[in-house]
């Protein structure tokens, strides 16, 4: 079976690594209270979804 | 093969899923609004349709259908007297779904399922309708952005991708 004759250097790792990014997460402005919030979601700073309140945030 | 097998396992046997979904839905009729994760909800909106169907029937034979689904009597009896009345003139759709984001702990995407609200329901068709009639001028976006004030054009920024997924 054919192996590996050499480990990967700690340089070659890493140099592949250099691409493993991670991307911001997308947020939109609540169109309520005008924080960030994840698009489709229920703003957890309002708790309003579509001008309609879905969640209780006082008691927080 | 999958082909044409509808619903979701969700990684549970028969029974298993049979029980648990009996006891969503008892809870859903109880409180009226339950939170649970993304794919749960969305699995249980067909269900909850079916037994307020059977609610609107409403003679012994589908009471009894209801009692096999339905793990409370009382929540039965409601579903038959109460909750049936407010969808009357309704066909189907009696539950909403809004996401809530990941669960603390194992990030699962949780949503909210709560029977529709009616009135609020008719409120927003008519917000629907104006916006209907606005959009079409989307060529001549930019001068509708100028025309209006900032926070109107952020709400234009989130809401169409909002009723993208509806």
């Amino acid at each position: 079976m054919a192996v590996p004759k050499r480990k990967k250097s700690k340089s070659k790792s890493r140099k592949r690594r250099t691409h493993y990014n991670q991307t911001p997460p997308t947020l939109v402005h609540c169109s309520q209270c005008d924080e960030m919030k994840l698009p489709h979601h229920v703003c957890p700073n309002c708790g309003t979804y579509r001008g309609r309140q879905v969640i209780d945030v006082t008691e927080a | 093969m999958r082909h044409r097998k509808a619903g979701v396992k969700l990684n549970r046997t028969a029974s298993h899923r049979k029980a648990m979904f009996r006891n969503m839905i008892t809870s859903l009729f109880e409180h009226e609004r339950i939170v649970t994760t993304q794919t749960k909800a969305k699995a249980l909106r067909p269900l909850a349709d079916k037994m307020i169907t059977l609610a609107k029937r409403g003679d012994l034979h589908s009471r009894r259908q209801a009692l096999a689904i339905i793990t409370k009597k009382s929540i039965t009896h409601k579903l038959f007297t109460d909750i049936k009345d407010r969808y009357i003139n309704v066909s189907g759709g009696y539950t909403t779904l809004a996401k809530l984001g990941p669960r603390r702990g194992d990030g699962a995407p949780l949503a909210v399922i709560s029977l529709i609200d009616l009135k609020e329901k008719a409120k927003k068709k008519k917000k629907t309708r104006k916006k209907a009639a606005a959009a079409p001028p989307t060529a001549s976006k930019k001068e509708a952005a100028k025309a209006e004030e900032a926070p109107e054009t952020k709400e234009d920024v989130s809401e169409p991708k909002v009723s993208e997924e509806s």
